[in-house]
């Protein structure tokens, strides 16, 4: 229990402090997850889309594996990535392995099926006949589209919780592609697990807090602006 | 109607879709101005052909030609369907204020500012919801709703008004309400209007000619009048409310009316059938009178016959009353007339009604 306090206190303060090094962590975590939900929020919502607007043999195939990439397993992202950014892999040539940009294309291609399921699902409950009445006020394929998910956005918004809260609490995939450097491609997670390996529970215990106070953050804002606006 | 230039028509439409009745429509012509009322059951496929006009969907086979141009669906779609306005069973508002739904189809057709917020105030003034126009739609009871999105559809000033069953998830007086507001904004505009409905009454109250679809086919269309009066079949003589429908040989012609049996009743009826021939005797609830005794004397009706209550039925501001005269009848009395002739079930009671009254429909081959 002493240990837990003691944690508590060290992150309370190492962020009134501003301690440079968390500080530099933190940022990074906020950097890279939020790039890559960005990313997977524009990816996914479109694909989401059009997925849930189209109608082709195998679309319950194409949504089941959808469905199933909401739950990849980071680790075998993180080693696919590897694979592909690796000096002699089909992407080598990049020279990103270990950075934060791998860190980012890593936790994009986690979150992409996530914000796309949710897309897919937040379009395909609207009223059937929407798309339609849409389209007789003689708005173009497009605005129809933006209409749609203009109309869909409160349980979209719920794709941008998921897939943010998907992304920064991930480690697996971070610390296979970012490699965990100091001052470079160390996030929040991965920073977690290391000091937690060295024993210094005080620290993992405060870069823990931090990570559950960034999520917790991020969604209250979310959620505020979710509920602000009753549901129909 | 109003004029007798055509402004759609469709050319040996056909359409398919699963789980939904197929669409063969051969030919059908809208004229401009007028309002057109699209009746038939539930299942008939009034929506599918609404959106099929509408070019929502893409038909299997078929023209539609408009304003005398053949659409082509993959070139001419948004350019056409700016042309027309649709508004649904369901309101399907957008989810933001009262204001900014009406003015959707003007923004997404690029209207200025001004012009847009000109045109919205306009529309909202005529249907009576210029107090909502901060209102989130969310937040509107159903007529409010409805009355949004035919505002909605009124401000793009459509050439053809398509209108899907607007008022049939209302109450009874929204839906009169809102009838009445529609019935003078159609009038008093040059709005070409086709109104899908199952109630006649509304067809009849709105439109200038009726179009008759069952199981995807129009099988009658004319002036609402002729409609009513002049079924062509039995199937829309059913539809159309006559409720008694007698197949009958006719016995002998006597000028330009004819006897004919039923079950070894004689009815007289006007018109040209043949001693021999059988023919579908059709007589409207609304031309049977009741009387308690033998009036035969009295009334210019041919058709007198003496009857018992089969069934009685409370039916809006009518009483249904089905009577076995040797042959089903059927008559509509007010509540009044009904407690005037003590009327109840197994009562003795005399049924008359013109030979003029009774249209004829004759079968052929």
């Amino acid at each position: 229990m002493d240990l837990i306090l003691e944690g508590v206190k060290k992150a309370f303060w190492l962020l009134i402090t501003f301690d440079p090094e968390v500080m530099g962590v933190t940022l990074l975590s906020l950097q890279v997850s939020g790039a890559a939900t960005g990313i997977s929020l524009f990816i996914g919502i479109f694909t989401g889309t059009l997925l849930a607007l189209s109608e082709f043999r195998g679309k319950r195939f194409v949504v089941s594996l959808v469905n199933t990439g909401m739950g990849l397993p980071p680790v075998v992202v993180g080693l696919f990535v590897t694979i592909f950014l690796w000096r002699n892999g089909p992407l080598g040539f990049l020279g990103i392995l270990y950075t934060p940009t791998a860190m980012v294309i890593a936790q994009a291609i986690i979150a992409v099926p996530i914000v796309t399921g949710i897309s897919l699902a937040a379009i395909q409950q609207l009223p059937a006949k929407l798309r339609l009445q849409i389209l007789a006020l003689g708005a173009t394929r497009r605005q129809m589209v933006w209409m749609l998910i203009k109309e869909a956005r409160l349980p979209l918004l719920a794709a941008v919780m998921a897939g943010f809260g998907g992304v920064i609490s991930e480690v697996g995939a971070s610390i296979m592609v970012g490699g965990n450097i100091k001052g470079y491609s160390r996030v929040l997670t991965t920073a977690t697990v290391m000091e937690t390996s060295r024993g210094n529970f005080d620290v993992a215990i405060a870069l823990g807090v931090i990570l559950l106070f960034l999520a917790y953050l991020v969604n209250l804002l979310l959620t505020h602006i979710q509920q602000r606006r009753r549901p129909r | 109607m109003k004029s007798f230039t055509p402004i759609l028509e469709v050319k040996g439409l056909r359409f398919k879709r699963q789980q939904a009745v197929p669409i063969d429509i051969p030919h059908l012509i809208v004229y401009e101005k007028e309002v057109l009322a699209l009746i038939g059951p539930n299942g008939a496929g009034k929506t599918t052909l609404m959106e099929v006009l509408a070019h929502l969907v893409r038909p299997q086979e078929g023209q539609i030609i408009f304003e005398g141009k053949e659409i082509d669906f993959d070139r001419d779609q948004t350019r056409y369907r700016r042309k027309l306005a649709m508004v649904f069973q369901e309101p399907l508002l957008l989810d933001t204020t009262v204001f900014e739904n009406v003015a959707s189809g003007l923004k997404f057709r690029g209207l200025k500012k001004k012009e847009i917020e000109q045109k919205v105030e306009h529309c909202l003034e005529r249907f009576g919801i210029a107090h909502l126009r901060h209102r989130p739609a969310r937040l509107l009871s159903g007529g409010e709703a409805q009355r949004t999105s035919l505002a909605r559809a009124f401000a793009v000033e459509p050439r053809i008004l398509l209108l899907d069953e607007p008022f049939s998830s209302l109450d009874p007086p929204s839906r009169e309400s809102l009838i009445e507001d529609l019935e003078a904004n159609v009038r008093g505009s040059e709005t070409t209007a086709i109104l899908a409905t199952h109630d006649r009454t509304e067809a009849l109250r709105l439109s200038d000619r009726i179009a008759v679809m069952m199981e995807g086919r129009i099988r009658q269309i004319g002036p609402s009048d002729e409609i009513m009066n002049h079924p062509v079949n039995e199937e829309v003589a059913s539809f159309v409310g006559v409720e008694t429908i007698l197949s009958c040989k006719v016995l002998s012609r006597n000028g330009g009316s004819f006897v004919a049996s039923f079950r070894g009743q004689e009815i007289e009826a006007v018109g040209d059938a043949q001693p021999g021939e059988v023919v579908l005797l059709c007589i409207r609830p609304e031309e049977v009178t009741l009387s308690t005794g033998l009036v035969k004397e009295s009334t210019s009706a041919r058709n007198v016959f003496p009857g018992r209550v089969t069934n009685l039925r409370p039916l809006g501001l009518y009483q249904k009353v089905e009577l076995d005269c040797g042959f089903p009848l059927t008559a509509y009395v007010t509540h009044h007339s009904a407690e005037n002739l003590l009327l109840e079930e197994g009562k003795e009671i005399w049924a008359s009604f013109k030979a003029t009254a009774i249209h004829v429909i004759r079968k052929k081959g």
